[in-house]
């Protein structure tokens, strides 16, 4: 269930109608905001190769890896911020680790 | 009935925070300011107060303890001059930009180095453009009032900034001059009681203070600040109105003395201003129309009134005890000159750094100040727009 929400922060938005200082007055706004494009390496899930043995996910910092029904996805990319953390765990070599285009 | 006392600025300022009784006061001693957080210990030792009273091992904690406090919802204080406002400075821009209205009293005093106690403003004009609103004080009375009006000021709900109050290191913190003090109750009553919009201590509204502002937003944030600064030119006139219905005492943006029919004036700060008038008192005496306007909110900057001011006059000096090394006037002088371009081209101006470090100012070399001016007014001609006054040539 999604909590409403009082505000919601977004880039076309006046200063008119900003929380004063730069306030987040809301909790659990984090989903507005990508944080993927930070990166400078980005991982590549060389799914032929995976085990699902799901090491990668724990190890994830940003929540990036979705799982599903026990079975890893493909990386949320909004989010990876391609710290490579999942492919140094990797016991299978099945995370290429490549540099963002 | 108004109290009658005989106090040092230091002291005045210190009685206003005890009938203020704001929640916290963290702070740091430091010459000339160290007897404001003294005399306010003092209070608290007594139960005077219910205030929290942090003692903190440097002026940097000090300005942090006060950020993290108003954060809180706390109506938070403190007071510092010269070396300990530097040490605060980055917390400074991180009060303002945060929006917390912390009330500081600096007492100014000049930057090392070389090392040097004594009073100019080269400690709050370094402060200047870290969005905190300034008042500046002629005498203890005035820094009385003035701590009392920053409050409403700061909390003001479409301003929400910080203030500082100055006024000069020994001439004004350490003198004992004559003083009239509101009684408990109606100070109480004119600052009320702060109910911050946010705090962080308000666990039914959770909220984040001070984040991560990327390109995206931090530019709308400043704007955000620019405009609270705007609004903080008319509150700083409502309260100073509220604040003369309880005193009889007048407060605007700044004083103009004797400028009605000036010909030549000058613009000026802080205690100095009190000397100058004597002069302007001997000058009219000799029947020679000179006037004086003695700043009192240099943030936000009064640009348009204050050249306005300035238009009827043939010439004038804007002095600043404070060099910024730009080799075109002090601070002041560039900012009133600005504003007199807009508003005041035919009246001339010219800079004097003077009293830097604790310096006299002496009622001779203001008068020097006004026979330059009218050698100007007479001949239409400035020989020199760059000058330091009271040096040794």
């Amino acid at each position: 269930m999604t909590k409403e929400r009082k505000m919601n922060i977004r880039e076309d938005m006046s200063w008119r109608d900003m929380p004063q200082g730069g306030h987040i007055i809301d909790a659990g706004n984090a989903e507005d905001f990508k944080t993927g494009d930070w990166r400078s390496m980005r991982p590549v899930w060389l799914q032929d190769k995976c085990k699902q043995c799901l090491l990668c996910w724990p190890v994830c910092p940003d929540m990036a890896i979705p799982v599903e029904e026990g079975k890893r996805k493909d990386f949320d990319f909004d989010h990876c911020k391609g710290c490579g953390i999942c492919v140094e765990v990797c016991p299978f070599k099945a995370i290429d680790f490549v540099e963002e285009e | 009935m108004a109290i009658k006392d005989k106090l040092s600025g230091n002291e005045a300022i210190a009685v206003a925070m005890r009938q203020i009784d704001p929640d916290v006061v963290a702070a740091f001693p430091i010459t000339p300011s160290t007897e404001v957080p003294q005399y306010f210990s003092q209070f608290v030792a007594n139960g005077q107060v219910h205030t929290e009273f942090v003692a903190v091992e440097s002026e940097h904690s000090a300005m942090s303890a006060c950020i993290g406090a108003e954060a809180a919802g706390a109506r938070t204080m403190t007071a510092t001059s010269s070396q300990g406002l530097a040490l605060m400075w980055e917390m400074l821009y991180i009060a303002a930009s945060m929006r917390l209205p912390i009330v500081m009293a600096v007492i100014n005093r000049a930057l090392s180095g070389p090392i040097n106690i004594h009073n100019d403003h080269s400690d709050s004009m370094g402060a200047r453009d870290s969005g905190w609103i300034q008042l500046y004080c002629e005498n203890n009375q005035e820094a009385y009032d003035n701590l009392i009006q920053a409050i409403r000021i700061a909390e003001h709900k479409d301003v929400q900034l910080p203030v500082m109050v100055c006024y000069d290191g020994f001439i004004t913190s350490h003198a004992v001059e004559n003083i009239e003090l509101l009684e408990d109750e109606k100070v109480k009553e004119f600052v009320g009681e702060y109910k911050p919009q946010y705090s962080l201590l308000d666990k039914d509204h959770p909220i984040s203070m001070g984040p991560l502002d990327m390109p995206a937003y931090y530019f709308e944030h400043k704007r955000a600040q620019a405009e609270a600064m705007k609004n903080a030119k008319r509150v700083i006139l409502e309260v100073a109105q509220e604040f003369e219905k309880l005193t009889g005492r007048k407060y605007g943006y700044f004083e103009e003395y004797k400028m009605e029919d000036a010909e030549v004036g000058i613009v000026i700060m802080n205690s100095t201003a009190g000397t100058a008038k004597f002069v302007v008192n001997e000058l009219r005496k000799q029947g020679i129309k000179a006037g004086l306007i003695k700043l009192r909110v240099f943030r936000p900057f009064p640009f348009e009134e204050l050249g306005k001011a300035l238009s009827h006059l043939k010439a004038v000096a804007i002095m600043d005890k404070a060099d910024s090394f730009s080799t075109a006037g002090g601070p002041l002088f560039t900012e009133v000159r600005s504003a007199m371009f807009d508003y005041a081209r035919d009246t001339k101006a010219v800079s004097y750094i003077y009293g830097l470090g604790g310096r006299d100012v002496r009622p001779d070399e203001i008068m020097k100040v006004y026979q330059d001016l009218l050698e100007i007014a007479r001949t239409g001609q400035v020989k020199s727009t760059f000058n330091y006054l009271g040096v040794r040539e």
